[in-house]
C-alpha cells in the first residue's frame, strides 16, 4: 500500500512538472519564431538601412529605393486616425458604460460593435471604397485611407475602452456620487483617472493593428508606385479649398504596403529593400508602444485608492 | 514562473498585453509576404538594378524646360506599361514638382477607373474595346490615344526544360485553347519527356491576356480553364511559378522576361497558321523567331503588339501638368528600351507630340 502511495505521488509530481515544462514550451515557440523573424530581417536588411533610406523617394532601381513617401503616408494616415478615433471611440464607451440604459437598444448596439470588431478588415476596404472613394468622391486620397482606418479600429477601441471602464470598483462611483457629485464630476474626477491607463492601451494596440495592415489600403488604392510625399502641416490651410496642395488629398502609399511592393519584385535586391523597411516599420511600432507604457505608467502613479 | 499577487500585477499584465499583441502583430506581419491579393492587384513593375541599367537616362531630354509644373497626374492601369509609366514618374520627378503616381490593375481595371474620371491616364497592353468606349461615353470621358512602344509578348519556360526551343502557334493553340485536355509534355509532341505541363497566365483583366487569347486561340478570353492554369495579374507571381516548375510554360511582356532572364528561357515563336487556324502560306514571321528589339522592328516576330497611354482630354486641356508628362514620356523614349520594350521609329514619337499639341 505504502509503495502504491508513494508512486502515485511521483506521478503526480511527473505530471506538473510536464504540465510546467509543456507550458515553457509554448512560451517559446512564439518567442523563437520572433527571434528567427527578427534575425532574418536585420540580417537581410541592416545594410541597406541609412539615413538615405528614410529620406529619399522609391526608384526603380533597388539600390536606390527610399522610404520617405512610405513614413509620411504611414504618419498622416495614422494620425488622423488617431484624432478621429480617440475621442469617438473613448466617448462611445464612456456613454455605453455610464449612461446608456440597460435595454434592448443598448444590446443590440453593443453585440453589433462587437462583431464590427469580428469583421475581416479586408472589408472594411471595400466599405471605404464605395463610401469614401466614390460615393464621397474622396477619390484614392490620405483622408479616404484614415477614415476607413477609422472604421476598422473604432469598435476595438470602444470595446476595449469600455472594459477599462467596466474595471473600475463600483465602490469609487457609488462614493462620489454619494458624496454629492455629479455624473460628470464622478466620471472626470474617479473614473476616468483609473481608467484611463487601460483605454490608452487598447488605442495605442488598436493603433498598432491599423499601421501594420494592408488589406483594406490596397482596396483603397495605396497600391501604387508613389514617388512623393504628401504635404506638411504647413499645407493643411489648402485643405480649406480642397485644392491640390492639400495633403489629405494627396495620394499615399504606407509602410507595410511599400514593403509588399518590394517584397513582391523578384530581383534579389529589393528584398534587401523590404528588408530594411521591416526593421524601419518594426521600429516604429516599438516606440509607439513605448510611448504607450510610459504614457500609462505616468498615470498610474497618480492613482491612489 | 507563478501567479504575480502583488501591486504591480496590473502593471505586468497590462506589459504582458502588449508585448502579445506585438509579437501577434510580427507574425501576421510575416505572413504578409504571401500573394494575399485582392482588389486592385498589386503587382509591381521590374526595376533594374544592373549597374548598366542604372545609368541616368539623358537626365530632361534637354528639350523643356518643367520646372513651372506642379499639382497631381495620376496613372493606372496596364503592368506591362507599367515600368515606363513608373520610370518616367521617377525621372518627371527630378525635373519638376509634379506629383504622379502609378497604379497598377491591369489594362482592363485602369479604364473601369479611366471611364469612372478617376485618373487622368490609363496604361493599356492593347487597343481600347468598343465595350470600354461605351464605359467610358457614359461617364462623359474623352479620351486621346497615345503609343509609346512596342513588346514582344514573351512565351517562357523553365530554364531546365531542355526539349523545347520553339513552339508553334498550332502547338500553342493545343496547349492553351479553352477545352484543350493536354496535362503533360508528352502529348503536345511524343518526343517530350513525361514531364506534368503547368501553365501560368496573366488574368482576365489583363490587356496580355486579351491580346494573347485573340491572336492565338481566335477569340479575346477564349482560354483554358482547368486546375493546371494558374492565374495572377502579377507578372511576378508567373515568374515565380515558371521559375519554380519544371513544367511550367507562361507568357508575358518582354520587360518581365529580360529582369529575370537568367531563371527563365523565352521561346521562339513560329507562326504556322493564324487565328482562325488557316495555315499562313508565306510569311516572314514562319519560322522559329526569337523575341528582341530586331525581330520586333523588322516586324518577324509575331506576337509584338503595341503599348498605348491613353489620356483624359478633359485632363489635358484643365491640367499642364498632364500634358506636361506625357510629353516627358515622348521625349524620353530611351526609358521605353531601359526598361526592355522595343523603341516606336521617331515619327510616331512626333506624331503622338502633335496629337498631345491639338489637345
Amino acid at each position: 500500500m505504502i509503495l502504491t502511495s508513494s508512486n502515485r505521488q511521483m506521478t503526480r509530481a511527473w505530471i506538473s512538472r510536464a504540465f510546467t515544462g509543456g507550458t515553457f514550451l509554448c512560451t517559446l515557440a512564439g518567442v523563437a519564431a520572433l527571434s528567427v523573424l527578427l534575425y532574418q530581417v536585420l540580417d537581410e536588411g541592416v545594410t541597406r538601412l541609412s539615413v538615405d533610406f528614410l529620406t529619399t523617394l522609391p526608384s526603380r532601381f533597388a539600390d536606390r529605393a527610399g522610404f520617405e513617401p512610405a513614413i509620411w503616408g504611414s504618419v498622416w494616415v495614422m494620425g488622423i486616425t488617431a484624432l478621429l478615433t480617440i475621442p469617438i471611440g473613448m466617448g462611445a464607451a464612456i456613454y455605453l458604460e455610464l449612461y446608456a440604459a440597460k435595454n434592448w437598444l443598448t444590446r443590440f448596439i453593443q453585440i453589433n460593435i462587437a462583431n464590427l470588431a469580428g469583421v475581416p478588415s479586408i472589408i472594411y476596404g471595400i466599405l471605404g471604397l464605395a463610401l469614401f472613394v466614390r460615393a464621397m468622391e474622396l477619390q484614392r486620397s490620405v483622408l479616404a485611407g484614415a477614415l476607413t482606418m477609422a472604421l476598422l479600429v473604432l469598435p476595438i477601441v470602444i470595446i476595449v475602452s469600455q472594459e477599462a471602464l467596466r474595471a473600475v470598483p463600483s465602490s469609487l462611483r457609488d462614493g462620489a456620487l454619494a458624496l454629492g457629485a455629479t455624473r460628470w464630476q464622478t466620471i472626470r474626477g474617479q473614473i476616468l483617472p483609473v481608467a484611463m491607463p487601460g483605454m490608452l492601451t487598447g488605442v495605442i494596440l488598436a493603433l498598432s493593428r491599423a499601421i501594420g495592415e494592408t488589406a483594406p489600403l490596397i482596396m483603397i488604392g495605396a497600391f501604387q508606385y508613389v514617388p512623393f510625399s504628401p504635404g506638411g502641416v504647413t499645407d493643411l490651410p489648402d485643405c480649406a479649398s480642397w485644392a491640390d496642395g492639400c495633403p489629405l488629398k494627396s495620394r499615399f502609399t504606407v509602410m507595410p504596403v511599400q514593403i509588399y511592393s518590394w517584397a513582391a519584385r523578384p530581383q534579389e535586391a529589393f528584398q534587401q529593400t523590404a528588408a530594411a523597411g521591416i526593421i524601419v516599420l518594426l521600429a516604429v511600432l516599438l516606440s509607439l508602444n513605448s510611448v504607450a507604457i510610459v504614457l500609462r505608467n505616468r498615470y498610474q502613479r497618480k492613482v491612489r485608492w | 514562473m507563478g501567479i504575480p499577487v502583488n501591486k504591480n500585477t496590473w502593471r505586468g499584465r497590462k506589459l504582458l498585453v502588449v508585448a502579445a499583441g506585438l509579437a501577434a502583430f510580427s507574425l501576421a506581419f510575416a505572413a504578409c509576404g504571401g500573394d494575399d491579393d485582392e482588389g486592385t492587384t498589386p503587382t509591381t513593375a521590374p526595376g533594374g538594378t544592373t549597374p548598366a541599367a542604372a545609368s541616368p537616362t539623358k537626365a530632361t531630354g534637354g528639350e523643356t524646360d518643367y520646372s513651372s509644373l506642379s499639382g497631381q497626374v495620376v496613372v493606372d492601369g496596364s503592368s506591362t506599361v507599367g515600368p515606363i509609366a513608373e520610370a518616367a514618374a521617377e525621372e518627371f520627378g527630378k525635373v519638376s514638382d509634379v506629383q504622379v503616381s502609378v497604379g497598377i490593375s491591369g489594362t482592363g481595371g485602369g479604364f473601369e477607373k479611366f471611364c469612372r474620371g478617376e485618373t487622368d491616364i490609363s496604361d493599356a497592353s492593347r487597343a481600347i474595346k468598343d465595350s470600354e468606349k461605351t464605359a467610358c461615353q457614359g461617364g462623359s470621358v474623352e479620351f486621346v490615344e497615345i503609343k509609346v512602344g512596342i513588346d514582344a509578348l514573351s512565351v517562357v519556360v523553365n530554364p531546365d526544360n531542355d526539349w523545347v526551343d520553339c513552339l508553334t502557334w498550332s502547338a500553342m493553340r493545343t496547349i492553351f485553347d479553352q477545352g484543350s485536355a493536354i496535362t503533360n509534355w508528352n502529348q503536345v509532341d511524343p518526343n517530350y519527356p513525361d514531364q506534368a505541363l503547368k501553365v501560368y497566365s496573366p488574368g482576365a483583366d489583363s490587356g496580355t491576356f486579351d491580346f494573347f487569347t485573340e491572336e492565338i486561340n481566335g477569340k479575346v478570353d477564349q482560354f483554358r480553364n482547368d486546375n493546371i492554369v494558374t492565374f495572377s495579374e502579377d507578372d511576378n507571381v508567373l515568374v515565380q511559378g515558371v521559375e519554380s516548375d519544371k513544367g511550367g510554360i507562361g507568357y508575358f511582356g518582354f520587360a518581365y522576361f529580360q529582369e529575370n532572364e537568367d531563371k527563365l528561357k523565352a521561346l521562339g515563336i513560329d507562326k504556322d497558321q493564324d487565328s482562325k487556324a488557316t495555315p499562313v502560306a508565306d510569311d516572314k514571321r514562319k519560322g522559329c523567331v526569337e523575341p528582341g528589339d530586331s525581330t520586333v522592328l523588322d516586324n518577324s516576330y509575331s506576337l509584338s503588339r503595341p503599348l498605348f497611354m491613353y489620356v483624359n482630354k478633359k485632363s489635358l486641356a484643365e491640367k499642364p501638368q498632364v500634358k506636361g508628362y506625357m510629353q516627358f514620356v515622348l521625349e524620353n523614349s530611351d526609358l521605353v528600351s531601359d526598361v526592355g520594350y522595343v523603341k516606336l521609329p521617331d515619327a510616331d514619337y512626333t506624331a503622338g507630340l502633335n496629337t498631345l499639341g491639338a489637345n
